[in-house]
Parts: structure tokens; sequence; C-alpha cells
């Protein structure tokens, strides 16, 4: 393939800064942090490379075991925002009209123009057991006592689908939009219950929408720091924690490195696994969100 | 792809270009410390006296390892890790540069003070730290609501059950291993035993898991806790303590019965600072006991500066009275300087806490 | 209530009225459709048909009256439980499905098993003329194709009443033509009652036993093709259903049904109808005829002279238009396609003539 120099240096120089920004943001850290996670401590200041970083998560239970739980936990938020956020999505893109449609859809964006930290201490602030909703329960008598709503899995369940529910309803509410009223109408005409029509039309059709919202949905929270380290309890001990811990508090750049790298992987194998499950293609997928 | 070359480049225009931006700028002194130590007015005095300014980014321990680590001992000019975390990562990492002892006043330091800091920063036969403020770990406690809380392992008792609360960090595992009459320090030099020690302190400390209403991160969270009464009892520093004594008198700071922790953040030069006068100056600054007293009441703990205690006004000095008797005082475990390796072992320890359910 | 009478109906609407907010989109409508008819509704958009096809689909419901189907009520029965189905203006096909899915579909929701519903979609493909394409995606299909779909979901269920709502829209012209013949076919074969929406006169005269002109809500006429041609009930239904001349005036004198009207361009015609103060005469261009010289048109009560103004050729549906004196707009006649006028030409001096039985005069 040979191009005119005067063509190709267009070509460069109108790509440049998506390749800049590919190779700098993207591509280099990851190939620094691959390389850095292939690296051994051998004594101060020496290091020999090596695979003992990947094999120590293999080998430690206390690793995987908090990976399989965070992926759990990843799946279960996933799966709830999901079922939360159809309804919503299903309003707003079929029966809100105008301006209740675009309401609706700042409502849900309010939240996230304030940062993510401060949505989360605004959850510990309802959920605490001085909090909002402890006192509400004991005012109408549904409680004797302080009730402590913080510091568990729930809580941070809670946080999580919070934060996941606009990435959810976004795609969904435009996978749906995009279904034509008469052909649900057909389907109740032709004897289609419901559940039926939901089942057979609405759900298939919003497919690469549900697809895409869970995609994305997985990832923010698999990769999520700030909610369950605020609102998790003492057992709960989410991944990138432990990547944290690695890198700042245990000085081990190579190990906080690798776990990186896997959870980059692994959470990609998920959702790789999930697509196969669900028999959607990522271009697809793509094409909708 | 950038070719090596080009991108070498590259970075050296962008350094040049940083260079030329900061010289620019009047002189300056970049200052990696804790929230508390470098108040506006010190910090607005000492601009007057030298013309130096003074940008100041607050940090903790592991943050400043870190953030130093990650540029070698760039990006800052003086920083403050405590006594005990400068030998182990500057063996592992050197992100520090020897200290220079004769451009500071020594006299204006506690001898024996500044002596111990010396003894445990040394590596190499080179001195890396000087003592600036000290204070303790103990218990702070709700005393009307936690009257028998006298010991770490009080924290563990039914009379706190989820309202107690200490930190998922090495100073929890320290502080229980003494408690339950072990002596992590004597392990230092031994991984294999130390690991072994700190197996049976996680240990005692998962059993005690079930009383923690959670792992206290910020200090702020912890006092908050305290004065709405969610917390009755928790391991934190004296400061803490204090302020909330200050607040309300049943709020105490005691010093446990297997020993206070006492720690002592110091003075370092990153490896690449770039303005090593200036770092000496404002430690010099620093040390008077005029600017001492200041700097120690607001951070509230006590300054290694000779003279400054007398300045200090009387509200902390009778705290620190009531909560150390001569005995709590002699019975101060003073951190040694860690040796490298032994984070990773307190390091899985606290993961399996914080993990296991 | 049983069925006992012998002029058994499919559907029986009862004064149906649907109003929204104080609009009444259809108004105190009543009709009724037998077995095996195939019935029209022809109107202008927004006269209220596709609402009135929404109700008895079930997708409405009325504010008063009663739809009923084989004389049961269908007042609260869900659109899911009614023995009717509907071919949808846009297809409405299922695109997340295979073309025997999209037949199978009413099958399966009605508890029938996957084999046996797979079974006999192919089945009704092989009948609409599409054996073999089970297994295609519904996007693959060409418009015919997709058209044949839509009608083998609903006759697959066997229903007693297909609702068609201006299916043909979407085509091309030359296909339009043909499916009007396949729908006729497809609807004698299967001898299944179809109520078909249009706003196309051509194709509800040309499929349709039975035609309801539709107007502002309301009924103006029901009856076959011919009498609505022919004899059309109201003015809208003479101007709305095929070509026509469309003059106003006064009516003049009447006796025994014939009526003269006095044009307000000064021409006064013969006709027949009521006559009232102001009226509406309507003729057809094809009774309208043409001759070179006026003896040939000597024994026709309305005769007058004119000049070619336009010619329109259209093949068999060619006409002229003809600026006549006394009237404010050109006559309209079938261009003749042999015969001496033939050849005929813009400006060419015309005689033109008609019955008064052609001429319909209604009271405006």
């Amino acid at each position: 393939m040979i191009a005119k120099p005067a063509q190709s240096l267009t070509l460069f120089l109108l790509l440049a800064p998506a390749l800049l920004w590919l190779g700098l943001l993207i591509v280099l850290p990851h190939v620094e942090i691959l390389i850095l996670s292939f690296s051994e401590r051998v004594a101060p200041r020496v290091y020999a490379f090596g695979f003992g970083n990947y094999l120590e998560f293999f080998t430690e239970p206390l690793y995987w075991r908090t990976f399989a739980r965070t992926a759990f936990m990843s799946i279960l938020v996933t799966a709830l925002t999901l079922v939360l956020a159809f309804p919503i999505a299903l309003y707003i893109a079929r029966v809100a009209q105008g301006r209740l449609k675009a309401m609706l859809l700042l409502l849900c964006l309010l939240p996230f123009w304030v940062s993510e930290l401060v949505r989360t201490l605004g959850w510990m602030i309802l959920l605490r057991e001085t909090g909002v909703i402890s006192y509400a329960l004991r005012a109408v008598g549904l409680a004797s006592q302080p009730v402590e709503l913080l510091y568990n899995d729930g809580a941070v369940i809670l946080g999580l689908v919070y934060g996941g529910l606009l990435f959810m309803i976004v795609p969904l509410a435009n996978a749906l939009e995009s279904l034509e009223p008469a052909v649900v109408e057909a389907g109740y005409d032709l004897g289609g219950s419901r559940w039926t029509v939901l089942r057979r039309i609405v759900i298939p059709h919003a497919m690469p929408g549900i697809v895409a919202g869970c995609i994305i949905v997985f990832m923010l929270t698999v990769g999520n720091f700030a909610t369950p380290v605020l609102l998790g309890g003492k057992n709960g001990l989410w991944f990138t924690e432990q990547i944290y811990a690695q890198f700042i508090t245990r000085f081990n750049w190579p190990q906080g490195a690798a776990f990186g790298m896997l959870l980059l992987l692994l959470s990609s194998a998920i959702v790789w696994l999930g697509l196969r499950l669900t028999g959607q293609s990522l271009g697809t997928t793509l094409k909708q969100a | 792809m950038l070719t090596k070359r080009a991108s070498l480049k590259l970075a050296t225009a962008l350094a040049a270009l940083m260079v030329v931006g900061s010289a620019e700028a009047a002189e300056k002194l970049r200052l990696l410390t804790w929230s508390g130590y470098a108040p506006p007015d010190v910090v607005a005095e000492f601009t007057k006296e030298t013309g130096i300014e003074v940008e100041v980014t607050t940090s903790n321990n592991e943050e400043m390892i870190s953030k130093l680590r990650a540029t070698q001992g760039a990006g800052f000019d003086l920083a403050q890790p405590s006594q005990d975390r400068i030998a182990g990562p500057q063996a592992e990492f050197g992100i520090y540069k020897p200290l220079d002892l004769s451009k500071l006043k020594s006299d204006q330091f506690i001898a024996s003070m500044l002596e111990a800091t010396k003894k445990n920063t040394t590596t190499d036969g080179k001195v890396y730290g000087v003592p600036h403020i000290w204070g303790t770990d103990g218990l702070v406690v709700n005393t009307k609501a936690a009257p028998n809380v006298a010991d770490y392992n009080d924290l563990c008792g039914p009379a706190v059950a989820g309202k107690a609360s200490f930190r998922a960090k090495r100073p929890a595992l320290i502080a229980f291993a003494f408690a339950n009459g072990m002596d992590p320090f004597a392990a230092y030099g031994d991984a294999k035993a130390y690991a072994a020690l700190m197996d049976k302190v996680g240990a005692k400390l998962a059993e005690c898991k079930k009383n923690v209403k959670f792992f206290w991160e910020g200090s702020d969270q912890l006092l908050n806790a305290v004065r709405s009464g969610e917390i009755v009892a928790a391991m934190a520093w004296d400061t803490g303590g204090w302020k909330l004594n200050a607040e309300n008198p049943d709020m105490k700071f005691i010093a446990p019965k297997s020993g206070a922790l006492g720690w002592v953040d110091t003075f370092a030069i990153p490896a690449k600072g770039r303005n090593d006068d200036a770092a000496y100056k404002w430690i010099n600054f620093n040390m008077r006991p005029e600017i001492a007293a200041k700097v120690a009441a607001a951070a509230g703990n006590f300054t290694a500066s000779n003279g400054a205690d007398k300045l200090m006004q009387g509200k902390l000095k009778d705290q620190f009275a009531e909560s150390f008797p001569k005995a709590a005082i002699d019975n101060i475990k003073w951190y040694p300087a860690v040796p490298a390796g032994l984070e990773e072992i307190e390091g899985k320890v606290l993961d399996r806490l914080k993990a296991g359910s | 209530m049983a069925a006992s009478s012998h002029t058994a109906t499919d559907l029986d609407i009862v004064n149906v009225t649907k109003r929204f907010g104080s609009h009444a989109a259809v108004d105190d409508v009543t009709f009724s459709v037998a077995p095996g008819e195939f019935f029209s509704i022809l109107g202008p958009s927004g006269c209220g048909k596709t609402t009135l096809m929404r109700m008895i689909a079930g997708f409405e419901h009325p504010t008063s009256g009663d739809i009923r189907i084989r004389s049961k009520s269908m007042i609260g029965v869900p659109a899911n439980r009614r023995p009717v189905n509907m071919v949808f203006q846009s297809l409405a096909l299922f695109p997340m499905m295979s073309v025997g899915e999209n037949v199978a579909y009413g099958l399966t929701c009605r508890g029938v098993s996957r084999a046996e519903a797979e079974e006999r979609a192919g089945r009704m493909l092989e009948r609409v003329g599409l054996k073999g394409f089970g297994e295609r995606r519904v996007t693959a299909l060409s418009g015919g194709q997709r058209q044949r779909v839509a009608i083998a979901r609903c006759l697959v269920l066997e229903p007693t009443l297909v609702l068609l709502d201006e299916p043909l829209g979407a085509l091309d012209l030359k296909l339009r033509e043909h499916m009007k013949i396949e729908l006729k076919q497809l609807q004698g074969t299967f001898n299944t009652t179809f109520a078909y929406i249009t706003h196309d006169q051509s194709e509800a005269l040309v499929m349709s036993d039975r035609i309801a002109v539709m107007n502002q809500g309301r009924f103006e006429q029901v009856g076959s093709p011919r009498e609505l041609y022919h004899s059309p009930a109201t003015p809208f239904v003479a101007s709305f259903v095929g070509e026509t001349n469309r003059w106003q005036g006064q009516a003049a004198s009447a006796s025994n049904g014939a009526v003269a009207v006095r044009l307000s361009s000064g021409a006064v015609v013969q006709g027949q109808g009521s006559g009232a103060a102001q009226a509406l005469a309507f003729v057809r261009p094809e009774a309208v005829a043409l001759a070179q010289d006026q003896s040939s048109l000597a024994n026709l009560p309305n005769r007058f002279e004119g000049r070619v103004s336009a010619v329109l050729f259209d093949g068999a549906a060619s006409s002229l238009l003809i600026d006549t004196a006394g009237f404010a707009e050109p006559v309209r006649a079938v261009l003749p396609q042999a015969g001496p006028l033939a050849g005929i030409e813009v400006g060419a001096p015309i005689h033109v003539g008609w019955t008064a039985d052609a001429m319909k005069v209604f009271a405006a």
C-alpha cells in the first residue's frame, strides 16, 4: 500500500491526536504495568523477571477469594441494577413524553453532578446508626434501638447499585426507544400475555442495550474503590483495596501491578463469558451503546 | 509509534519547559507533611523572614513513601515520615539523601530524642532523619459508657461489643502483640519468628473483630463516631483523645496498661530534592522554641524542640499529665526502625483480617 | 346468548362512541359484518377509522356502545383474549424472530406445543406461498413477502375476524396493485371475515364486498362498491368515492326527483335528487358524452359547447378538461381512446352532454 507522501502526512496529522491519546493514556501505562508485574524482588533494589506475582494470586487463597467475592458481588450488583433500571428505562422510553422525559433523565443524571465521594458520604449520613433512616425507624416505632445499616455488604450493594443505575438506564432507554409501539401491540394482539410480550419481544429487542449496560455497570463496579471502602464492613474487602494496599501500604508495586492486570483480564473474561452465554456479540452491543 | 530517541527528546523538552516554568517563580520549598504540621501563620512568618514560599502537601507515612518511591525521591524538597519508617524504605528504594548535620542547630533539639532518632534512621553510617513532633497511640475512651477499658484487650470485651474500633494498620498489630504478652520489637530481626508472632496476633484480632463496628480510616471519621456515641472505645492517637476531652471531659485518652506506642515524626530530605538550603532553613526555623510551640499546639502533639514545652499552653499539659502518670511515660514503647520486608508479613495478616468473614 | 338467528354475524358494532376530551373521534357508529365478508371502512385520514379499528382489536375502549363478536360482547375483554387479529399498517413483524417463529408466535401463546406450532406455521407458510422461508430473518424478505407473513401470522390462529389497517400503504404502486388481488384471493380461500380500513378508494372498491364510508366519526353510507359509486347517498360519498365533476348552485325547480340547478356561474343543469336552495351537482367523467357536432347529443337534457383546455393522458384512466361556457371549472370527461375523437388536441372545439339520471343533486 503506497500512498502519496503528502496524503499520508495529512492522514498522520489527522490521526495524531487520537493516536497520541490512545498511546499515552491507555497503551503506555498498561505496558508499564505489564512489565512491572513480571518483576520479582530478589534483594533490596534488585529485581528479576518472573511469574511469581501471578503465582502468588493463585496460591494464596486470600487473594483469589477476595477476587471471587468481588466478582460475585459485582455480578449481583449488575443484576440488581438491571432489574431496577428496566422498569425505569421502560417508563422513560415508552410512557414519558417531552418535558417529563427530559426531566426524568435529568433526575437520573443529577447525582452525578457531585463526586462519587460526596454521594457515598450522603449514603453514610442516611445509613449510620445515628443517621436519618435509623432515626426515622425509631420515630415511627419500627425499631426500639438505633439500627446500624452501614458497614455491611448490603450497604455496599446499595451504594454500588445507586452509582450504576444511570449507566444502565441510558443504554436501556436507548434500546427500548427504538422498539416500534405496533410491534408490542402485535404481541398482545396475537394472544401474548404481558409476560410473554416482555419475554419474547421487549427483552430480545432491548438485548443489545441490556448487554451494553451490564458490561458498563459490571466494569465500573468491579473497579470501584471508594464505595466499598466507605460503606463496606470490616469483612468486605474489595479487590481494588487489595491493589491499593499492595501499591501504597506494602510498597509492593510488582504485586499490585500483577493484581491490576489480573483484574483487567479476569473481569474481561467474565464479560466475554457473559456475552457467550447470552449469545450476544460485542459488535452489536457497541453499536447500541 | 514514537521511536525511543524521539520520545527522549520529547521528554527532555517537557522537562526543560517545567524547569523554566519553575525558575521564573520565587524560591520555593515543597513540603510533604502531616496535616497540622505546617500551620498557615507559621508558613507566613517563614516566608516573611526568608522570602521562600512553602508549598504544603499533607499525607501519611504510607503515602509519603509511595509518592517518593514513584518519583525515586523527586517532587518534594522535605518530607516528614515517622522515624521507624525511614531506614527500611531507604534501604529498599533509596528515596532520601543523607542529612548534613552541620547545617542543623542541634542544640535546638531535645538531646536524647535527637540521638535516638539519629540512631534509628541511620543506614550505611549516614543519618537520614531528625525528630520534629512526637506522640503516642493509646486508647480513646468514653469513660461514662465504657468505664472499664484500660488496655487494648478490653476493646475485645463484651462491655464494648459492637462499639469498638481500631485502624487495620500496623500499630494495631504491635499494640495487640504487647497486650498479649509478646514483644514484636524483639522479633524485628527474625522474619520467621516475626511472622509466627504476627499470625498469633492476627488470630487474636480476628476473634476481636466481632466487637469492631468498623476499622477507622481517617481521624475525623473516628472522632465523629465517638462524639455520636456509635463508638465508645478505640485505639487511636493521643491528640484525637485530647481534642474530644476538650469538648467533653468524659472522653479521655488513656495510656494502656501494656504501654502506649510512641512515635516520632521526623524531617528527611528526599533523594532528588532541589532546594536543600530551604529545607535546612525550614528545619532550623521550626525548631525554634516559640515556633515549635505554635506548631505543637496546632497539631495537638508534642515537639522535639528543646525548651518549647515551657511555652506550651496549659490545657495540653494538663491533659498529658492526666493521661500519662510517671509509670505510663516510662512504659511508652518507642517504635524501632522497621526492617525491610516486615510490612509484607504484616500486610498479609491485615488483609486476612479485613477479608475473612 | 346463543347466536340462533339465521342472520348470524361475525361482528356487530352497536352505537359505539369514542370521545377524546370533548372531541368525538367515533360518533355513534352502528354496523354489522357477515361471516366471510370483506368489509372495508373508507375515509380520509383523521375520520376515526383507525380509532374504530383499535377499539375492535381491544387497544382502545369505547366511551359508550357495544362491540360484539359472534354475538359475544367484547367490552372488558383484553386484546390478547379477543378472537380478532390485526395486520398493522407497518406490519409490525417481530424482527427478533425468524419467519417461522413469527407465524408460530400466536400458537405458542395459546399453549400449543412448540413442535406442533412449528408444523402448523410451516403449513400456513406453504399456503401463502412462502414454503421453505421459515428459517429466514424477516428483514431478509421483500415487501410482498413480509405482507404475506403478516397475514399468515393472523390466519394461522383461525380468528373470527382479521383486521387490516392500511397494510398496503407502504408498498410501491405495482406491488400494491398485485397485492390487492392477492389479498382478495387469500380471503376467498380462507373464507375468513376481513375488516379492512383504508383511505384509498380504489383499494376499497376492488376488494370489498361492502364498504362503509366514514367521515368525521360517522358513517356516511354503507353499501356495495357499485351502490356507493353509482348511488352515493351524500355529497361526501359522491366526491370521495371515484372521480367526479362537482358544481355548486341553486335548485331552480324540483318535481318527482328531477331537479334543475342554476349554477352560480350561469349554466342551468338537469339532474336527479333532492333540491334545496343551495345545491351540489355531481356527474362522473365517464357519464359525460362527447361529440364533434351538437346533433348527436340532441336527446340529452344537458348539452353544452366548449373547448379542450387540457389532455390528461394516463392510459385507460386518461381524461379531458373542457372549458365550457357557464361553468366556473372545466368539465372533466373520459378521453376516448378510439373513434373520431381519439386524437383530439388542446384548443379543439367540442360538444359535451349527459343525462339527467347521471347527475346527482344534493342539498349543500
